[in-house]
């Protein structure tokens, strides 16, 4: 048995040489930090575009985990990251409430916006408001994708249908389909299926797989759009990365970052609107 | 041009051109299959070895379990990584997550039931022909795993291949500890995930082909390799 033991100690211990061994070039550079993100951020080419300017202009680089705004807060929350740019206000400031950022940021802004079907069966085009467009697809019974996922454009789109009659979580599977995936696969999947979606405007613009789907209401002040910045507390995570986030933070909403984020254009759009105090 | 020509088209351009970002994502999804792959044989070979060869209470339990392990579910996997590794995980302090050292953590554990299982098999009906003789010569029992494992070396790289292909292929696990950053922990399926939800569907599948025609092409190097080890060993 002690030769068994043996046998089986000593890959382990090679196992643990490897594992050293592919670790060394993953050491963690003291010079970068995690942006705990939403996606739309990310998928639209917004971090392709102004990162490489505030790497150049600060030395650090900024690593970007994309995931839906629920989920980064969370991450953070864990201390899996030294700075979060999302875009839930509530969420941001229960966020900041309980201590797990320093301080929120307005950074900049769009909107969202309904696409779908072109034909667009339940007529939300005509309707004079985002309750009205809902409402009309509920009644119409069209099919509708929701993220259903806790990011920030889901939690607007619950917010919304608050505002109406319409019970739409009741009718989860008829018409009424909760991808739980992230934007673009909802958006792929609304395609799949001619539905109604909720999107951000900076997703769809740069979104290339459009099929039959179309911005069919747009423009209702409830459908604005905010992207807010905080850093992460270092008295909630002491192995936060606090000067390289605050750094991150400052870039942003100074004059060079908001110029930066006004610049970026897809198609000749612009997609985020700097809004930085 | 429809989705599937356009796709190949934008494959040939891609590997043409010798995209440097390219050869990143695949220069790092090789990087972290093939160590977790290492790591995987490392363990599973002398694991499965053992369970062919040595007899102790509970045996049969233990290989049901190796051989259910095979089925890990690669999300399950990757939360369970991620929470050991998180900064308020046990693991926490080593500051490991998003980094490819935890990728190859959370492969070499979806790959080493698939090696251990299948090494397993192998070596125990190759133990069934040579019980005898390892008997009669007294050999030592740790001899006897050695000898088996050499004699059986050609049907152990199938083993590791198929453990290889489960690596390569897995996008679940790789997503959630390494977070696809770019130039960081982007690999060649978070890579696709990601161009798919772009809605870049074309992008997606020629990385898809790309990805495809790379463990086509391991697979047939490897084989290659063991054939003309084989005729010089047999021949």
């Amino acid at each position: 048995m002690v030769r068994t033991t043996a046998t089986i100690l000593k890959p382990i211990l090679a196992a643990g040489a490897l594992l050293a061994l592919a670790a060394a070039p993953a050491v963690a550079q003291a010079d970068s930090i995690i942006v705990q993100s939403t996606t739309s951020t990310q998928n639209s080419g917004l971090y392709d575009f102004i990162l490489p300017q505030f790497q150049a202009t600060t030395g650090i680089e900024a690593r970007v985990v994309a995931v839906g705004t629920g989920q980064a807060l969370t991450n953070a929350a864990n201390c899996d990251g030294d700075v979060v740019v999302v875009h839930a206000r509530p969420a941001e400031e229960e966020f900041v409430a309980n201590g797990y950022g320093t301080e929120r940021h307005d950074l900049m802004y769009n909107d969202f916006i309904i696409v779908g079907p072109s034909a667009d069966p339940a007529d939300v085009a005509s309707a004079p408001d985002v309750a009205t467009a809902l409402s009309r697809i509920a009644e119409a019974e069209a099919p509708f994708a929701s993220r259903a996922d806790n990011s920030g454009t889901h939690m607007r789109e619950m917010a919304l249908w608050e505002a109406t009659d319409a019970d739409p979580v009741a009718a989860s599977g008829t018409w009424y389909r909760e991808t739980g995936s992230g934007m673009g696969a909802t958006l792929n999947i609304a395609v799949g299926m001619d539905a109604y979606a909720l999107t951000d405007r900076g997703t769809w613009i740069s979104f290339e797989n459009k099929g039959d789907l179309e911005i069919l209401f747009q423009g209702d002040p409830a459908l604005n759009n905010q992207y807010g910045v905080i850093p992460v507390n270092p008295e909630h995570c002491p192995n936060v990365r606090a000067e390289g986030a605050q750094a991150f933070t400052d870039w942003l909403l100074s004059d060079d970052g908001q110029a930066a984020i006004a610049a970026y254009r897809v198609q000749g759009e612009q997609l985020f609107f700097p809004n930085a105090q | 041009m429809d989705p599937f020509s356009s796709a190949f088209v934008a494959a040939l351009e891609l590997i043409a051109s010798l995209d440097p970002n390219l050869l990143e994502v695949i220069g790092l999804s090789l990087r972290v299959s093939l160590t977790a792959l290492a790591l995987a044989c490392l363990i599973g070979l002398p694991l499965g070895a053992l369970l062919a060869v040595v007899r102790f209470p509970g045996r049969g339990a233990v290989v049901v379990l190796v051989s259910a392990l095979m089925g890990l579910p690669p999300v399950v996997v990757g939360l369970v990584v991620y929470v050991t590794f998180s900064a308020s995980g046990p693991l926490g302090p080593l500051q490991l997550l998003y980094t490819p050292t935890v990728m190859v953590v959370a492969q070499a554990i979806l790959v080493t039931p698939i090696v251990a299982a299948l090494a397993r098999q192998v070596i125990a009906d190759l133990n069934v022909e040579y019980d005898e003789t390892l008997r009669s010569m007294g050999t030592s029992g740790r001899m006897t795993i050695a000898t088996l494992v050499w004699d059986a070396r050609y049907s152990l790289l199938t083993a590791a291949l198929a453990g290889l292909g489960r690596a390569l292929a897995e996008v679940g696990a790789v997503m959630i500890v390494g977070g696809n950053i770019n130039h960081v922990t982007r690999m060649m399926t978070t890579a696709i995930a990601l161009e798919t939800s772009r809605g870049d569907l074309s992008m997606a599948m020629a990385l898809g082909i790309i990805l495809i025609a790379l463990t086509i092409a391991i697979n047939g190097a490897v084989m290659a390799v063991r054939n003309g080890m084989e005729r010089r060993a047999y021949g």
